[in-house]
């Protein structure tokens, strides 16, 4: 793997998203030649999304020939909710972009028949002709979108049950009530995103130094499923300084080229 | 996506780079519109899964709900309370020349007159939506004749009437027809006036307090009847008491009833009332606060001696008084200056002195669904201002109705 380690969280998204940015442009996306981009939510991504939007304002990005696959969704939560990933990606990417709206699949967590929307979403991935790069991030519990822990490692989309720390970091978004937080998600595999050619994981903060601890320096362990990208060809973590806080001097001088 | 001959009425505009007052707040969003409304673009985003047709760059400046004015006598020279033969076309008049202004729907307003004159000039005024080719009408107000004499203001006095005989039969007699009247300004002191005014507002017709000597015990009276406006406040009525504040007493009065509230309009054209007295009535009942010109038909013309239903006006700056006496006769401030006059004197947000000519106005009429905001689903009458709220650009149903010569698109 690739352990790209930032002073800070600015610095970190920015460097995410020029690497975005970079990998879009060199692909030289066209007419018939899509550029398929795998996409998270939460509020590590925030300040890629940020920068990806200003390139775009700049003139320096299109993502007019971009197909875009988002990870997860609620189960159960009305589209138009402020908190769904519906309304994630519209406020904080899709409106400020040329996207199609075709090319923008997220998963529906109103569909009538579940497993068959997620059937229908790999299929869509497959006929895509596979994504070209997947952005992720790592939740405290070491998840990968919402393959919480005790997931297959080569498992696919499909209905999850989110896992309590996982409800407990969402109850902020729902007014702290751990009533209004969604149980259910539908979520991308942790095989689906290995198929990827290139995946990115985003790593801000403290809190997720513990995680991506045993992520990368434990072994590959379904209770930690971004583990399972030591097992991926192409794979680099974005980290700033502070989720480095529990890894090994080695390791971090070993990524930042000091030896 | 392949290229498609767009329709007029399916035809997305989306307006950018632009503020919008949405939520009580001023937004840095987009405003789009689709068949003379206001687009929820998400939902076409995900649901349609369509963009926009066309783009439109605001340069940065504000866009508003259009401005509603509910009280206007006239202007440009034309005096709705006069007896025309066509007064259809003094009101179109009125409607084109009020885009200017940011006014997007109106309410021509009758003063007091005799009956003959509302059966003549009533059945020419019609509710209509604006357009090109002026400002919508929303209704008639009829301002008395059923009004104080002491408190008539500039009203003909031989022309007031009570309602002590018939009741509303009275009412309906003097007036003829009711179809297209929004609001009536009455006295509530007057004998009988609280089954008027259950009467009038059963029709769905707003009842204002106003031109009156009416006591706060009156006036919480009528609101509890059914009246929700009060005309011009401070101006006709007896000024606030601390043992008996009047009409003036209804912004605080604990007395309304469970889910209705008072709205009171204000002349802010900097002479009607002290900016102190526009601070006190706005801090007391800020969400009450309806800004109305109360113009006159000298409104955009200028110094001189003009004339307003029965009465003699004579018009110098923005001062406006019954020929040959000091009482004042209605204003010449259009409702966009009166917004930053109103800004300006009060020291509020941008966004209250903004609702005060658009969101207020159209809940006391009931009509916020369609007009005043700017929330998704309502009729897309909106105003460009320019950070001193000048106003650059009109629109009505998503269509540009009038442009500032100076802006570029």
């Amino acid at each position: 793997m690739r352990l790209v380690i930032l002073d800070n969280y600015d610095l970190a998204s920015e460097w995410a998203a020029k690497y975005i940015c970079n990998r879009i442009i060199q692909f030289k996306p066209g007419q018939d030649r899509y550029f398929t981009l795998g996409l998270p939510t939460g509020s590590t991504p925030l300040g890629c999304y940020k920068k990806l939007i200003e390139y775009h304002k700049n003139g320096d990005l299109s993502f007019k020939y971009v197909k875009t696959f988002n990870m997860d969704e609620y189960v159960g939560l009305p589209r138009n909710h402020p908190e769904s990933y519906h309304s994630y990606m519209w406020n904080n990417f899709f409106k400020h972009i040329d996207i199609d709206p075709n090319n923008a699949h997220i998963l529906d967590g109103n569909a009538t028949d579940l497993q068959a929307e997620c059937d229908a979403f790999e299929k869509k991935i497959e006929e895509a002709g596979g994504i070209d790069l997947f952005v992720g991030g790592i939740g405290p519990d070491g998840h990968i979108a919402f393959n919480e822990p005790g997931s297959s490692l080569v498992s696919r989309t499909r209905l999850k049950t989110l896992a309590m720390d996982t409800i407990l970091a969402n109850a902020k978004y729902f007014d702290g009530d751990l009533s209004k937080v969604p149980t259910m998600a539908l979520t991308v595999g942790v095989g689906t995103v290995m198929d990827a050619r290139e995946v990115m994981i985003l790593i801000t903060g403290a809190h997720k130094a513990f995680a991506l601890y045993k992520a990368i320096e434990e072994g590959v362990n379904h209770m930690w499923t971004v583990s399972a990208f030591q097992q991926h060809p192409r794979t680099i973590f974005v980290c700033d300084e502070d989720a480095t806080l529990e890894l090994r001097v080695k390791t971090v001088k070993y990524f930042k080229g000091e030896h | 996506m392949p290229p498609q001959k767009v329709g007029a009425e399916t035809r997305i505009v989306q307006f950018t780079n632009c503020r919008i007052l949405r939520g009580h707040t001023l937004l840095r969003e987009d405003l789009w519109i689709r068949g003379g409304r206001i687009l929820d673009p998400e939902k076409l985003f995900f649901e349609e899964k369509r963009s926009a047709d066309e783009q439109r760059d605001c340069e940065g400046h504000i866009l508003a709900p259009g401005f509603i004015d509910v009280q206007i006598n006239g202007g440009f020279g034309v005096d709705f309370s006069l007896p025309s033969e066509d007064v259809g076309s003094g009101i179109a008049l009125v409607a084109k020349n009020l885009l200017a202004y940011g006014v997007t729907s109106f309410c021509p307003t009758l003063v007091t007159s005799p009956p003959d004159i509302y059966h003549k000039v009533l059945p020419q005024i019609i509710v209509r939506n604006g357009s090109s080719q002026g400002a919508g009408v929303l209704g008639v107000h009829l301002e008395g004749p059923f009004i104080s004499h002491e408190k008539r203001g500039a009203h003909p006095e031989s022309h007031l009437r009570t309602f002590e005989t018939d009741a509303f039969q009275e009412l309906l007699k003097t007036y003829g027809s009711l179809d297209n009247v929004a609001i009536i300004t009455l006295a509530p002191e007057l004998r009988r006036s609280y089954e008027v005014i259950r009467e009038i507002t059963s029709r769905g017709i707003c009842v204002s307090v106003g031109h009156s000597v009416s006591h706060l015990r009156e006036a919480e009276e009528a609101v509890q009847n059914g009246a929700t406006f009060i005309t011009h406040l401070f101006n006709a009525m007896l000024p606030f008491h601390h043992r008996d504040p009047g009409i003036v007493g209804l912004l605080t009065s604990d007395q309304i009833p469970p889910g209705r509230q008072v709205f009171f309009g204000m002349i802010a054209d900097g002479i009607h009332t002290n900016p102190a007295a526009l601070r006190i009535a706005h801090r007391a009942h800020p969400k009450g606060l309806v800004l109305v010109t109360d113009a006159i038909p000298a409104l955009g013309l200028g110094n001189g001696r003009h004339t307003l239903g029965q009465q003699d006006v004579e018009v110098d700056g923005l001062t406006c008084c019954v020929a040959g006496t000091k009482t004042l006769c209605g204003s010449v401030a259009p409702l966009d200056a009166c917004v930053r006059h109103f800004l300006h004197a009060t020291g509020c947000s941008v966004e209250m002195a903004l609702e005060a000519a658009t969101l207020h106005p159209a809940q006391l009429l009931g009509i916020e669904k369609q007009k005043g905001t700017l929330d998704f689903g309502s009729d897309a009458d909106f105003v460009v201002l320019d950070d001193s709220l000048n106003v650059k650009a009109t629109y009505i149903a998503g269509e540009l109705v009038w442009q500032d010569k100076t802006l570029s698109h």
